[in-house]
Parts: structure tokens; sequence; C-alpha cells
């Protein structure tokens, strides 16, 4: 028996805490605790890279982990708590289907999203090939986040799980995408989360509310 | 001079400036002033192209060819004649106390920063900037569409975000993807993304993941060209915006996005050795065409059934690509070149006819011809070239498509044909009505702009009645750059 590296263990472990927050996610329905565990699943996914930059000396990797941290971890949390003050999100989340049901659809996503990393994964050479199946699960739970939510902040904060499992995906199958592409795949998020946030303001001025069920009027008839 | 430089800067620069002066009197001037620019700097960099083939700039981060250069004419194009449209289009929606001022303002520098993004989206080589330029696409026109804070566009503008957001992250997955097959042959160049470098290297990259890779792309990008089942933003975000806007999304924004994919196409055609790609597009280009026309007939608002009507010809465009070979790819640019213009010229005059009577429900807007003789030709001849009618130019366009289709794909014929009759037959029967008859509209206090219009028409209408030889022999060499 062939023994596996420690530091790709510890990039294992590391992916496993990401799916694992994303699980905690889809269960959580507080907006500040949804908020934290978000800020929660940055650092992880800041700290794994850090692992994957130094054990394969990619300098860039670095910076990314650098970025992560800034972006994911401090900046658009504290945008997020700011608004959740701001707007005065005092209520739960609600969600369309009960957190039992919805953990069960996402058992299945992660089956699934496994089964169609593996071909993926076999063909890559990297250290951290095997979290690649965990990237995609990361996303497709994110995306799920964002069906099952009614509030317009969870659906937000699943729209950026989502690009937290997006940028582990490009961190395991390939070690990161060239630095410019991330970089501007930053300035994207951050100009997007800001823009959001002028949003939140205006749904808020209009419907008294940020629930999106408000917002369902438009349609053919 | 640079005029790839000039023709990024004019709209960038004066983007920022708006941002700070947007409210000045001289602000709408400034916002024509540099589309004008942009226009000019697109028409001279052309003129390059055409004499001295491709080039790249800044290193090769970007690049551009005979399939690019004439998208970015024509984006540049629309740019212009729209900026000149909004400026008593937006007047008269401040006059009827519907915009502020501050509003003016984000709307002139968000509007030129929208240009910079899809002129950097279509120039780009480097396909990891392209999803980055997209997705900003799509963050500079959210307020936009929202920008009359009304319940209706901000729902409209919510979905927009999300669905286009929802898919630009599956487009992302599918870069990644892209990125991994490109590196095991290209190596840790750091050229990897870089188009160019890829499709030498097309060959070799490995086929089911580049199938995979194609298959996000094509998900991911075409949720922004509007393809069904993922079409829903687009008759919301078209019918709750501005007009300007509408007509910019309609005309330019769709045909970026599905450049996007063309691109991968390229690449994943070179790689897979099948009609693997073509026949995904075919595929959905159908069903977005029969979906879109069977929808179009239970409209009520004049916006959004223009704004189904692009999803209609979106689909078609996307089939006539999936089609593939010279003569398909040929009849797909064209289409897209005819497409954008009459679309925001309908769009134009939509705007104008709605202020006019000041509502956009249809079975309200009657006699427009009486009002403005102008108005109600320009509605009119629009509609006709929209539905392709001869001589205007989509009807070359969409025989094209046909008669390609029955020769190679004579299953989809009928589709078509249904598809296009029912589409006729719910857009004139609407616009009929609204167009003759009695009706009254009140005066406006800034007299529309109609040479936009025609100007796109008259375009149009030559087109229908002569390609010159020098755009015909353009967009061969884009249709069999494409494959």
């Amino acid at each position: 028996m062939n023994t596996i590296p420690l530091s790709a263990q510890l990039i294992n472990l590391f992916a496993s805490v990401i799916l694992l927050l994303a699980f905690a996610m889809l269960a959580q329905r507080r907006v500040l605790q949804l908020v934290n565990l978000f800020a929660l699943q940055g650092a992880t996914l800041s700290v794994s890279t850090l692992v994957v930059a130094f054990t394969t000396s990619q300098h860039h990797l670095y910076y990314s982990a650098g970025l992560t941290l800034i972006l994911k971890a401090i900046l658009l949390p504290w945008i997020l708590h700011r608004l959740v003050r701001r707007l005065h999100v005092k209520s739960d989340v609600e969600s369309l289907i009960n957190v039992p049901t919805t953990m069960m659809f996402g058992i299945v996503l992660v089956i699934i999203a496994f089964n169609v990393a593996l071909p993926i994964s076999q063909l890559s050479s990297t250290i951290t090939r095997g979290t690649l199946g965990i990237a995609l699960a990361t996303v497709m739970l994110a995306f799920l986040m964002m069906i099952t939510r009614t509030k317009a902040i969870p659906q937000v904060v699943g729209f950026l799980a989502m690009e937290n499992g997006l940028f582990l995906a490009a961190t395991s199958a390939t070690y990161g995408m060239p630095m410019v592409v991330e970089l501007g795949i930053a300035l994207d998020v951050l100009v997007g989360a800001i823009i959001l946030g002028v949003f939140f303001f205006q749904i808020r001025e209009q419907f008294d509310s940020l629930d999106i069920r408000h917002m369902e009027r438009l349609k053919d008839s | 001079m640079d005029f790839f430089i000039l023709m990024l800067a004019f709209p960038l620069v004066s983007g920022l400036l708006l941002t700070v002066f947007g409210e000045r009197a001289w602000a709408p001037n400034l916002n024509v002033i540099a589309s004008g620019g942009t226009f000019l700097s697109a028409a001279l960099l052309t003129a390059e192209i055409v004499a001295n083939g491709p080039r790249f700039a800044f290193g090769e981060e970007f690049f551009i060819d005979s399939l690019n250069v004439f998208l970015v004419t024509l984006t540049a194009f629309v740019g212009l004649t729209t900026s000149i449209f909004s400026g008593p289009y937006m007047r008269n929606e401040a006059e009827h106390g519907k915009l502020s001022k501050p509003r003016l303002r984000l709307y002139k520098s968000m509007y030129q920063l929208f240009m910079f993004t899809m002129l950097a989206a279509l120039t780009t080589n480097n396909l990891g900037i392209l999803w980055v330029a997209m997705e900003a696409a799509t963050l500079t026109t959210v307020l936009l569409v929202s920008l009359y804070r009304t319940p209706a566009s901000l729902e409209a503008a919510w979905k927009y975000f999300i669905l286009c957001g929802v898919g630009i992250a599956q487009a992302l997955f599918g870069t990644i993807l892209l990125y991994f097959a490109a590196e095991r042959v290209l190596g840790e160049t750091g050229h990897a993304l870089l188009w160019t470098h890829l499709v030498d290297v097309k060959g070799q990259l490995e086929p089911t993941i580049m199938a995979l890779s194609f298959i996000f792309l094509l998900v991911g990008y075409g949720t922004k060209v509007g393809l069904a089942p993922l079409h829903n933003w687009l008759p919301d975000a078209h019918a709750e915006g501005p007009t300007p806007v509408s007509a910019v999304l309609s005309g330019l924004l769709l045909n970026v996005a599905l450049y996007a994919i063309l691109r991968c196409k390229v690449l994943a055609d070179g790689a897979i050795h099948t009609d693997f790609a073509g026949n995904l597009m075919m595929g959905f280009g159908l069903f977005t065409l029969v979906v879109a026309a069977f929808f179009l007939s239970r409209q009520k608002d004049i916006k959004r059934m223009f704004a189904y009507s692009s999803i209609e010809h979106m689909g078609l465009i996307t089939f006539a690509f999936g089609m593939g070979g010279a003569v398909a790819n040929f009849a797909g640019l064209l289409h897209m070149t005819m497409h954008s213009l009459t679309k925001s010229a309908i769009f134009f005059a939509v705007g104008h006819a709605t202020q006019k009577t000041g509502t956009q429900m249809m079975e309200s807007i009657r006699g427009i011809m009486r009002i403005n003789p102008l108005l109600g030709w320009s509605l009119l001849l629009g509609t006709l070239a929209i539905l392709g009618m001869p001589p205007f130019g989509v009807f070359a366009s969409e025989f094209m498509i046909l008669t390609h289709a029955m020769k190679h794909h004579p299953w989809a014929t009928p589709v078509l044909l249904m598809a296009l009759g029912v589409a006729f037959a719910s857009i004139f029967g609407k616009v009929q009505p609204m167009v003759f008859g009695e009706g009254e509209g009140r005066k406006l206090a800034h007299a529309p702009a109609v040479t936009p219009v025609f100007v796109h028409l008259g375009l149009v209408l030559m087109i229908g009645l002569y390609i010159p030889p020098y755009l015909t022999r353009w967009f061969n060499e884009a249709a069999r750059m494409l494959g």
C-alpha cells in the first residue's frame, strides 16, 4: 500500500472541511450565522491554497491565497455583516423546502458531482486532483442553496459560495488560473457585491422587505 | 497612433469622466462624442486589419482578426446610434418625471463602461479575460435595468443578476476545464488560455474534457445569449429597463455572448473531431426558436414582444452556426449583423412610440401613423424587416439558413418554417393595428431622433439588395475561420 504524503492529506482534509461548511450553510437558518459560515469557508479555502502553494512551490498561489483571505474571509463578510445590520434583517432565513429534504438533495448532488469529476481527476496529475469532486459538489450545493432560499441575502451568499467552489476547482485541477484572470475574477466579485449592496437598499425601499417572493409579478400570462 | 488603444480608451475615459461630471449640461454631448470617437477608431482599426491582416495588441493579450473586427465595428456603430437616440429619449423621460439627474448620470457613465466591457470581450485573446469582461458587462447593466426603480424593474434586474450570475459561473467552470485540458498540452507557460495558442494545438486537446468544457461554456454563455430554457431574464430586462438599454442589450450583448460561444466551438470542434458541439448548438437553437415563437403570440407588452423576437432570432443564429460549414457560418454572421441593426432600430421606434402614447401595453397603442407618420413608418418598416420580408437583409440571411438546412438537415426545415410562420403571424397581427387606426398621442418636449432608425433600416435594405464585395470577402474570411 502506498502512503499518501502529509501535504496531500492536509489538502484533502481542508477540502472536506469546505464541503462540510457548504452543508452547514445549507442547513443554517440565521442570516448572521450564514455569513460567518461563509467567512469560515473563505478562510479554509485560503489556508488550503496556502498548503498547495507550499507543497508545489507555485508562487502565484501565495498571492491567490492572500487575495482569497482578504476578499472572501474579511472584506465580503464585512460588507454582508454591515448590510444585515443596516437593513435590520432580524428574522430567520426561510427555506422553500425543509432542511432534512434539502440535505437529502445535497447528498444526491455530491454523488453526481463525484461521478462527473471522476474522469477529469483521472487525467489530472496535480497533487490536488482528489479534491475536484469536492469542488464541483460545493458549487452544486451553493446552487441548491440559491434555489431553496427565499430571501435576497442568503441567495447572494449562495452565489458567493459558488464562486468559492469554482476557485477550489481551479486550484485542484490546474493549480489556479493565470494571475491576471484571477485578479479580474476577484474584481468582478467585489464590484458585484458592492452593486448588490446598493441594490438591496433599492429593493428594501420598494418592497419593505428583502423577501424575493414579492418579486414574482413578471410572468408570461 | 494605435486605433485599438484609442477605441478602448474612449469609452473607458468618458465613462469615468461621466461618473463625476454626468450632471453637467454638456454630459449628453460627451456621451455622443465619445461614442463617435469609439466608432471612428473602430472603423480605422477595421481598415487597418483589412489592409494588413490580423494583429495583436498589449503583447498577446488582445487579438483582432476578421471575425471579431466586424463585430467590433457593428458594436461601435450601434453604440453611436443608440447614444444619439438616447439624447432626446432620456430628456423626455426626465421631463415626464421618471428619471432624476443622478440617475441620468448613472445611465451615461454605465452606458460607456458597458461599451468598454463589450469591446474588451470582443478583442481579448485570453479566454479568462473574456469571462471577466462578460461578467463585467452584466454588472454594468444591472443598475441600468433597474434605473426606473419601479417594483417591476427591480424584479427584472434581480432576475437578470442572479440568472446571468449563475449562468456565467457555469461558463467559468467550463473555462477552468478548458485551461486544464490546455495546460496538459501547452504546459505552465501562461499561454494556456490564449486563443491563438489554443487554436494551434486544438487537435491535441483531450476530447472528453473538451466536450465537458464546451457543455458548461454553452450553457453558461448561452444564458446570456438567451437560449431557452435559460432565457427568462431576457424579456423582463428588456421590458423594464430604459429603451436605449433594451436596444444595446438586444443588438449587442447577445451578439457578444454568442461570439464567446463561437470562439470556444472552434476549439471544441478541433479537439472532439465529431459534430458534437454543432449538434448541441443546433438542438439548443431550434428549441429556443420554437419556444420563443410560441411565447410571442401571448405577449401584451410591446417591448416584451420584441424581446421574445430577439430570443427567436438568437435561436436561429445559434442553429445556423451549429450546422457549420462556410455557407451556414456566412448566413449566421450576416443574420447577426442584420438582427442587431434591425432590432435596435425597432427599439428606437418603440421607445418614442411608448413615450408618445404613454404606455407599453399594445392594446392601448393605436394609430401611430396618424400621431407621427415618420414614427409609424419606422415601426412598420422595422417590423417588416425583422420578420424577414424581402427586400430587407434579414430575408437574405434567413433564406440562406433555410436553404442550407433543407440541403443538409431536411428534418429541421418544417420546424424552422413553422416557427418563423408563427412568429410572423403573432408580430404582424399586433403591430398592424398599432400603426394604423385612430389614436391620440401627447406632444413631446424634445423631438424624437428618427435619423438612427432610418440609417439602420437603410443599411439593412442596402445589404438585402446588394452586399458590397469587400463585405462579402470579410464575411467569407470569418466564416472560413469558424470552420
